[in-house]
């Protein structure tokens, strides 16, 4: 009971949010509403028992992706207003393409179980009553090191090609040489001036 | 949990390329000068010595290790073999190109030997989990160098269209990964062999995956209708980077294929085939005959390689060992045919001057007769004139499909290969006939100069005796 409850909390709270997210008018807002948003679902997959996703969508998502965003919309400055332009226009569209997700899914939902033939084998963390969180660790480093140590490899490409895209030369640009104002002495910043003292009339 | 410790002695060129790149990395670095001297050699004997772990820790082996991710045969071998000696010769030409355009940067090296290391891992993948990973490596790496000319705005637009259908192409993918993965249980390619047999053809959402594994796939080979990317790209990136592009993961591609659909959904043939001969036909339809307006010579060699990949396909469609075989050296040499035609393009360039035009290549003759007869090899072999490897490759894949009663499908391909003649002739034909005043002579440096020597005579012997690169991917598929 108490956990249906906690379960329509989150979940008014979620849906109450993710509509803010597009009604918003500042995208501050609305990127704050989106942290809120992204809460929200955490919470309730830890009540699915999905802890692991929780704290990772947590972690990746507001902790790293969100800030991002923020800084990025801070520092752009873009004006909304001429990209809600033509929302009227798009409108009868979107309503269509709308009505037919909800459509598909409502067909996916409703459907009796699709037959693959096959059915699934393994357990998930309900049969084992160990925490998925420590099943994942468990194999990640032993089971999964060849496909996770590529993984890592993907990321430094990553790296690499974004500072290669981005790191260039420019004449012109103003930027500190340390390893001058470190050997710098005084000679070559001070420059005493004589100059004759003004005289009282 | 039962873990078994993996056999780490088997992965040792991954292991041995993947360290490299990192060696590179931090040695680029600390080098003096801007000519990147210390990493390009770094480079090339990474990869010689990576050819030599690969033909030693792997060849005759037939073994899964690391939890059935990683799987060690001679298939792997051979195509590790192709995609690195492929990667040896890109770079070798790649040197001078970006040495007289000021873009001689350590990273060209890095990001194209960690393009390398994913196509490997591809090779030996036994996994779909691995397959992918291997294949996002290799494509990041080339969305990179695509763009690695900062300053052409054509680059960044082709790096840009190449990034986002590439990102479509493995959202597709994964789409059909994950619907055999639903199917099946597993992400063991073994696995799913059996699996798949065991539900059998018949299967829906089997043959849903499929499809989009399918298209996927055809779209990492730039298979006709999902090909709008290859002309752009190729036209796009800088000469040396289309060059490294359009010759080593083509092989990669044939490790897609065979790995995923060849070895883990053999079941499923019957569907498979089909989809293949629409995109052969299409392709063979579409490259020929659009290559037949370009005056682009980037993008002529475009829509050959299209057309190319129509042939390739054929021998997969036939589906039996001889097929697979006949691809795999279809693949082989038509890279080693592209790396030669893309070379030359790189050889009459030089500073603040692209050879991208077909009309550059008019009086090539007057100007060196040298290198007028390596293009002449190297068109005759793209047309599958005997006596180079282009008419053996043509040769094995029509008799593959000959072999299993497709002999249309086979007419078809004869014809369009016709068709596809008249343009490598009239690239002869310019080279020969066409007079233009004051061709100088050429300004290449010698190194270029052996390079593109050496890769075309190796178009002519290997076409003369083509017996030990049959034979050896043959090997590959266990006859």
């Amino acid at each position: 009971m108490i956990e249906l409850i906690i379960f329509y909390v989150f979940a008014a709270v979620l849906l109450f949010s993710a509509t803010m997210v597009i009604t918003a008018r500042n995208p501050v807002h609305a990127a704050l509403f989106l942290v809120l948003t992204f809460f929200n679902s955490a919470a309730l997959w830890l009540m699915a028992e999905a802890e692991f996703l929780g704290i990772a969508l947590v972690l990746v998502y507001v902790g790293a992706v969100m800030v991002l965003f923020l800084f990025v919309v801070m520092m752009l400055d873009i004006n909304v207003a001429p990209l809600r332009e033509g929302f009227a226009r798009y409108l009868p569209l979107g309503i269509l393409v709308g009505v037919v997700m909800v459509a598909e899914m409502a067909l996916v939902v409703g459907a009796e179980q699709l037959d693959v033939g096959l059915t699934l084998t393994g357990g998930g963390a309900a049969d084992t009553g160990e925490s998925n969180t420590r099943l994942i660790g468990s194999v990640l480093y032993t089971v999964y090191v060849y496909p996770f140590e590529i993984a890592s490899l993907v990321l430094l490409v990553a790296i690499i090609a974004a500072i290669m895209l981005t790191l260039r030369r420019r004449p012109g640009t103003k930027h500190q040489d340390i390893s001058q104002q470190v050997r710098v002495r005084k000679a070559d910043r001070l420059r005493m001036v004589d100059l004759p003292s003004e005289r009282r009339e | 949990m039962n873990f078994q410790m993996p056999d780490f002695s088997l992965a040792l060129p991954e292991l041995w390329v993947a360290t490299m790149a990192c060696v590179i990395l931090v040695v680029d670095l600390f080098a003096r000068g801007r000519e990147s001297a210390p990493a390009f050699y770094l480079t090339q004997l990474t990869l010689l010595v990576g050819i030599w772990l690969a033909i030693d820790a792997q060849w005759g082996r037939d073994a899964v290790t690391f939890s059935g991710s990683y799987v060690a045969d001679n298939l792997a071998v051979v195509l590790k073999v192709a995609m690195m000696g492929l990667g040896l010769l890109a770079f070798a030409y790649s040197r001078d190109y970006l040495r007289q355009r000021d873009l001689l940067k350590g990273e060209f090296y890095v990001l194209g030997l960690l393009g390398i290391l994913g196509m490997m891992v591809m090779a030996s993948a036994h996994s779909m989990l691995t397959m992918y990973l291997g294949l996002e490596l290799l494509s990041l790496c080339q969305y990179a160098l695509v763009a690695f000319n900062r300053d052409s705005r054509m680059g960044s637009e082709a790096a840009m269209k190449y990034f986002v259908l590439g990102a479509l192409s493995s959202g597709l993918l994964l789409y059909g990964l994950s619907m055999v993965y639903g199917v099946t249980g597993s992400l063991d390619l073994g696995v799913i062999r059996e699996a798949a047999a065991g539900v059998g053809a018949q299967n829906i959402m089997l043959a849903f995956g499929l499809t989009f594994v399918v298209v996927g796939v055809a779209f990492k080979f730039g298979a006709v209708p999902f090909h709008m990317w290859i002309p752009d790209v190729y036209q796009g990136a800088p000469t040396a980077v289309t060059l490294y592009i359009g010759t080593a993961p083509k092989v990669a591609a044939v490790a897609l294929f065979m790995r995923l659909i060849g070895e883990g959904l053999a079941g499923l043939q019957e569907h498979w085939e089909l989809m293949l001969v629409i995109l052969a036909v299409g392709s063979l339809a579409v490259g020929n005959i659009f290559a037949l307006v370009q005056t682009n010579m980037k993008r002529l060699l475009a829509y050959s390689t299209i057309s190319h990949v129509g042939f390739l396909l054929l021998g997969f469609i036939a589906g039996t060992p001889e097929g697979y075989t006949a691809a795999l050296f279809y693949a082989v040499s038509y890279s080693l045919m592209a790396a030669g035609a893309f070379g030359m393009v790189i050889l009459l360039s030089r500073r603040g001057f692209e050879a991208e035009e077909v009309e550059d290549m008019k009086g090539l003759n007057d100007r060196h007769s040298g290198f007028a007869f390596i293009m002449l090899i190297l068109m005759f072999s793209m047309t599958g004139v005997p006596g180079t490897v282009g008419f053996y490759a043509k040769w094995l894949v029509l008799k593959a499909v000959i072999d299993v009663d497709m002999v249309w499908l086979a007419v078809v391909a004869v014809i369009f290969a016709v068709i596809g003649a008249f343009y490598y002739l009239r690239v002869l034909k310019m080279v020969y006939f066409d007079r233009v005043e004051g061709g100088e002579a050429l300004q290449a440096p010698a190194g270029l100069r052996v390079v593109l020597a050496g890769n075309g005579l190796a178009v002519l012997i290997l076409g003369i005796f083509p017996d030990s690169l049959i034979a050896a991917c043959a090997a590959a598929f266990g006859s």
